[in-house]
């Protein structure tokens, strides 16, 4: 199958270095401590932080540091074909901890000791990229929530198909059979918290794609932190009046 | 920049979903017109004026295609909404369509009206998708023209009255495609277009006349496609590809999963309009039509049509034999098409047929195409250049077949040139056999290096590349050979044993990855040899120069060195890139002289003498093995240098020298595969013989029992065995049998080895658990693969990246078959019109053997031209009993019924050889059979 045409345009007029158009909200349910929708292309993630509380299971308490709980689900209309899925499928286990692990990285965990934060990110519509959605729902529900954090994490997917490196796959080219390369950065810091991939891929075309995920990352962070910009002065402008 | 507009699409895949897709609207595509300032114009092509843009509609393209091809079509639009619609549709029409495009020659442009932002539209409320699809291409055609201003003009062709009415009222140029072709003022363009002028003409007749119609229904009616597929799921048609019987017209097969079975179909009526490779729809008959005539005749009368088993060349192996049918016990079913699944519909080359009245001069006339391949029915085309065609060999497009005409209908595509002239005749072989003969592009001559070529300084630095110019090569091959790919070398080391190179040429290092040059390579598949020319898979240069390992130069190679013991066994192979220099380019007949001369002991024909020794062992070993020697009757033909026509005609010599230089390729073949396999086991390209089977085997059992020899076919060593005791009363005896043994086999092929097990590599020819293809890679795309594949696994260089997809392996293997195939069936054709050639003006008496003795004839096999064919002893009109032969098929003898004449297969006989032109433009080879008194026993 052609993914991309020979005038250079993807399936849905992309062209291979492009992202989907990103939206974000934050602060999307005034119950929990922070929330956040964020939308690449027709993917939707709702991201929503409880915490820092106390820990509920005592056991689990670490004295240093604080417990940093995920729970990954996705909504059974989500796709197409209506299907309710458990929440203890692989997909979902394994989607669980890898957030988990990167937002943890993210954490400055040792500011809280004794506490737990849990992270619940559910997938609303799925097209393709939901790694790189979730955790980039994650970051945003997180500093809405105020967790001190090292540095904003932004995710980006890319491929590799009809010998092309692709930004930021959609379904229907993540399912072209090709690699899918997930990458989350620390933009300021520069460094990788999560890189996955799970295909057999030569080293230069490895690379290729490595580097494009990381700019597409890289966008991300940079959109992400004008959302976050936007919605301090929103919040700014109305604590003003109460002042007064 | 980026626009999202999301649209609904639905789409079934076993149940009704709901698809929500992006589609991003840009502003950043180019109208790729070249004087356009507003537009980034780097891959512009189009002139926007005096010259008018062409848009075409997707009926057109469709509908036209041949007309698009044409060169005279140029400075076109090609909307994204019109590939789309032709891809959906036709997707062959779509690959040529992109062909097009993608020729820089042509001017013809892409346009993404859909990711534009001003062309693209939303379909309305009770809108169709195709009444949606032509607005757009009316609202494309009109942003053009307001894009490029008041003086362009943008010419849209259509031949949907109501697109083009509606386009007429919002402005824009509209024409048919005949006043458009008119316009252009080239009448030949006008054979091009598909029923040109009759289909409105035709439609309002239609309109008019609501009687029945006048015209006699000739054919059955195709059923619905909803009640075939129902049909097929209850189990009552069968669905198969329909196989023409190459030597009779009105024949076919179809081979079927859900029967398991061939189901027989006769006739053009019950074949109901199909064509030889369309899948067909088919229904049994009642059982107690299937056994109605006996099939055991080599010709069949029906009909108009002559059509009767040709003269031709002998069959390679089991694919090329005719297919005989068999008339065992049971009856094989029969049954007829009852609709058309998928056409296999192409470009057919073939003549008119010459009609009488040529009065109409100018005008348009009615002629009959009749091609070269007797599995196609003749094709009824309409011209205004009768008297410019009546003797050219021209190419025809099938357009349609309708149930009242007894030919289908089709139009003129190009000529070719003139009937009976070599040239012409070579490009017919070429076309049937989907050659590619057309120069190399330019882009792909920029991928080859400057010329002259000279050894560069850095290959001396590169440690991966071992110097061994020192080292004594050579290289045997056929006389005139210019495409040198292969070397050897023979020292003795001090110890005793030998050291033996073979060197390849390093075309890898020429033709890299994922170039313009490998995309052609790959295409091609293979260099085709005819009888007076060939037909380069690589460009001249390299093939003739830059790679060819000639004498006394400095190439680059591939070597692949052994060392042996004096008993030719293999202790280390070593594969290394290499740097040669060969010391001599012989010709087999020149290292045979060597050999053979005692006086000569210079180092170059010790080094031959050794290798020759070290060959014998290692053959005889193979043999040993269960190797099969076969025998092909290959004939060769002196070329007259200037008028190219065939002077003398002969078997081929083979000679040990050939065999030697066999013995060692082979040997390089089977360590290369090995070493492959065990560094790729998952995308090595390697090389199959299957076992032939015992059905496949059945003729050759027949005749060696009816003379008498007992083969045993257990294994290829017992067939192999018994072949070499059957021995005969005379020494072309055993050769015989050989070659009839040859015919039986299947062709070896290539394959992906992960698409296999590893018991399924076998060799069965060469006896050989594994098998390659290496030391041609100058003339096989396949041994590029395996050079690649080796480098890699030596490290030197990265597994390109199209190799480790799997199916692209497989497909590449697929076609690699197709073209290795054709490219013998091009060969054997170039034979044969060379045989014909020489045959013109030389009717020939000369000794023949009957291979085959059916009920009306003998099939007979002249050894001295490589010749196989039919002489006839009845009469085609003659009733069975009045002949004057009576026939034993089953002990495969025959005698004269006043005892004068006796015949057993594989018997003696001498045959008259003659040309004769029983249909106009149909050249034929003739036997007859001789008697003793040379008394022409012509039954004709």
């Amino acid at each position: 199958m052609d993914f991309i045409s020979p005038e250079g345009l993807r399936l849905d007029g992309r062209r291979p270095f492009e992202l989907r158009q990103l939206h974000a909200e934050i602060g999307v349910l005034d119950n929990a401590d922070g929330s956040a929708t964020f939308e690449m292309g027709n993917t939707k993630v709702i991201a929503v932080v409880y915490g820092p509380r106390e820990v509920q299971n005592r056991s689990q308490q670490q004295l240093d540091h604080a417990l940093v709980r995920c729970e990954y689900s996705m909504a059974t209309f989500s796709t197409g074909d209506r299907r309710r899925r458990g929440k203890g499928d692989r997909r979902g286990t394994e989607l669980s901890l890898v957030i988990r692990q990167t937002m943890e990285a993210a954490i400055l965990t040792n500011l809280l000791p004794r506490s737990q934060i849990d992270i619940f990110v559910q997938v609303l519509q799925a097209d393709g990229g939901t790694r790189a959605c979730c955790i980039n729902a994650a970051a945003l529900a997180l500093a809405d929530a105020g967790i001190p954090m090292r540095d904003l994490v932004a995710s980006c997917s890319a491929g590799y198909l009809n010998s092309t490196p692709l930004l930021d796959l959609n379904y229907l080219e993540d399912s072209g059979g090709g690699p899918d390369l997930t990458v989350a950065l620390f933009s300021k810091l520069d460094k990788v918290t999560l890189l996955q991939m799970d295909a057999k891929v030569p080293l230069d075309v490895f690379e290729k794609v490595m580097n494009l995920a990381s700019e597409g990352a890289k966008a991300v962070t940079q959109f992400l932190r004008e959302i976050l910009m936007e919605n301090t002065k929103k919040l700014a402008f109305a604590k003003e009046p109460l002042k007064v | 920049m980026l626009q999202s507009k999301a649209y609904v699409k639905k789409t079934r895949h076993g149940r009704v979903l709901k698809v929500v897709r992006e589609h991003y609207l840009r502003d950043d595509i180019a109208c790729g017109t070249i004087t356009c300032t507003a537009c980034d114009n780097s891959k512009a092509c189009l002139s926007a004026s005096p010259a008018p843009i062409i848009v075409f509609d997707t009926n057109v393209v469709l509908r036209q295609i041949d007309l698009l091809e044409n060169s005279a079509i140029s400075n076109v639009v090609v909307l994204s909404v019109v590939l789309e619609e032709v891809k959906n549709k036709d997707l062959s029409v779509y690959n040529r369509l992109r062909t097009i495009c993608s020729n820089p020659a042509r001017n013809f442009f892409v346009f993404s009206n859909e990711n534009h932002r001003d062309t693209y539209i939303k379909g309305l409320a009770g809108e169709s998708p195709n009444d949606r699809n032509d607005r757009a291409i009316r609202v494309a055609s009109k942003w053009y023209h307001e894009h490029l201003g008041p003086a362009s003009k943008v010419v849209l062709v259509t031949n949907d009255a109501e697109n083009k009415r509606k386009a007429l009222e919002e402005g824009i140029d509209a024409q048919t495609v005949e006043d458009f072709v008119r316009k252009l003022g080239q009448a030949e363009l006008l054979d091009l277009l598909v029923g040109a002028g009759t289909e409105d003409a035709q439609t309002t007749a239609d309109a008019d006349d609501n009687r029945p119609s006048k015209r006699k229904v000739i054919y059955p009616e195709h059923k619905l496609m909803s009640e075939i597929t129902s049909g097929l799921h209850k189990g009552i048609y069968h669905q198969g590809k329909l196989r023409v019987n190459r030597y009779n017209g009105f024949e076919a097969t179809v081979s079927t999963e859900s029967l398991g079975q061939e189901i027989l179909i006769h006739g053009r009526i019950d074949m109901n309009r199909g064509f030889d490779g369309d899948v067909v729809a088919v229904e049994l008959l009642p059982q107690e039509q299937w056994q109605e005539n006996s099939l055991e005749k080599i010709v069949e009368d029906v009909d108009e049509d002559e059509s009767e088993e040709p003269v031709g060349l002998v069959p390679g192996s089991a694919e090329q034999l005719p297919e005989l049918i068999e008339t065992g016990p049971a009856a094989r079913p029969r049954g007829r098409v009852i609709g058309i699944i998928k056409r296999n519909w192409r470009q057919y080359c073939g003549s008119l047929e010459p009609v009488e009245n040529t009065s109409s001069a100018g005008g348009k006339v009615n002629a009959l195409f009749v091609s070269a391949d007797r599995r196609l029915p003749k094709i009824r085309i309409q011209t205004r250049q009768l008297e410019n065609l009546s003797n050219k060999r021209i190419i025809v497009s099938v357009d349609s077949w309708e149930r009242t005409m007894r030919y289908p209908s089709g139009h003129y595509v190009s000529t070719i040139g003139d009937i009976g002239d070599r040239a012409t005749e070579s490009e017919v072989i070429l076309f049937e056999n989907d050659i590619n003969n057309k120069p190399f592009s330019q882009q792909v001559l920029d991928c080859l290096p400057p010329l002259p070529w000279s050894l560069p300084a850095e290959e001396l630095q590169n440690p991966n590349r071992r110097d061994l110019r020192q080292v004594r090569v050579f290289s045997v091959d056929p006389p005139g050979c210019k495409d040198i790919d292969d070397a050897l070398h023979c020292t003795l080391r001090p110890d005793g044993n030998y050291e033996v190179g073979v060197h390849i040429a390093d075309v890898t290092n020429f033709v890299l990855p994922d170039t313009a040059l490998d995309h052609e390579a790959c295409q091609r598949g293979t260099s085709v040899y005819l009888v007076e020319r060939r037909i380069d898979m690589l460009p001249k240069p390299l093939t003739e120069d830059i790679c060819s390992l000639r004498a006394d130069v400095e190439r680059l190679s591939f070597s692949v060195i052994w060392e042996m013991t004096p008993e030719a066994e293999i202790i280390s192979a070593q594969f290394t890139k290499s740097i040669i220099k060969s010391c001599a380019a012989m010709s087999y007949a020149e290292a045979q002289a060597r050999m053979d001369d005692s006086r000569l002991s210079d180092p170059l024909t010790v080094d031959l003498r050794n290798m020759n020794r070290l060959a014998k062992i290692m053959r005889q070993r193979r043999i040993d093995r269960g190797a099969l020697t076969l025998a092909s009757p290959e004939v060769k033909f002196e070329i007259d240098s200037e008028t190219h026509d065939p002077l003398d005609v002969g078997m081929y010599q083979i000679r040990e020298a050939n065999q030697m230089i066999e013995e060692f390729m082979l040997a390089a073949n089977v360590s290369v595969a090995e070493k492959i396999v065990e560094h790729f086991s998952q995308f090595s390209m390697l090389r199959r013989h299957p076992v032939p089977s015992p059905k496949m085997l059945e003729p050759l059992l027949l005749t060696a029992a009816a003379v008498g020899v007992d083969l045993d076919i257990s294994t290829s060593k017992a067939l192999a065995d018994s072949l070499d005791r059957a021995v005969g009363g005379d020494p072309y005896f055993n050769k015989l049998i050989r070659i009839l043994a040859t015919r039986c086999m299947t062709q070896a092929l290539y394959f992906s080895s992960g698409d296999c097990t590893p018991p399924e590599f076998h060799h069965y020819g060469l006896a050989s658990p594994i098998y390659t293809h290496f030391t041609s890679p100058i003339r096989r795309y396949a041994d590029v693969i395996v050079h690649r594949l080796l480098a890699a696994a030596l490290g030197l260089s990265k597994v390109p990246g199209a190799l480790r997809e799997k199916t692209m392996l497989t497909s590449v293997a697929d076609n690699l078959n197709l073209r290795h195939r054709n490219a013998q069936m091009a060969s054997r054709a170039s034979v044969e019109l060379h045989t014909l050639i020489f045959f013109k003006n030389r009717p020939t008496d000369t000794e023949a053997r009957i291979v085959r003795i059916k009920s009306n004839g003998l099939i007979v096999f002249v050894p001295k031209f490589g010749i196989e064919g039919p002489v006839y002893l009845t009469g085609k009109k003659d009733k069975k009993d009045e002949s004057d032969w009576i026939v034993n098929e089953q002990s495969q003898t025959t005698e004269s019924r006043d005892g004068k004449y006796r015949f057993k297969v594989l018997d003696k006989l001498v045959v008259h050889i003659e040309v004769v032109e029983p249909q106009p433009n149909r050249p034929k080879l003739q036997l007859t059979l001789v008697d003793q008194a040379n008394e022409c026993m012509s039954i004709k």
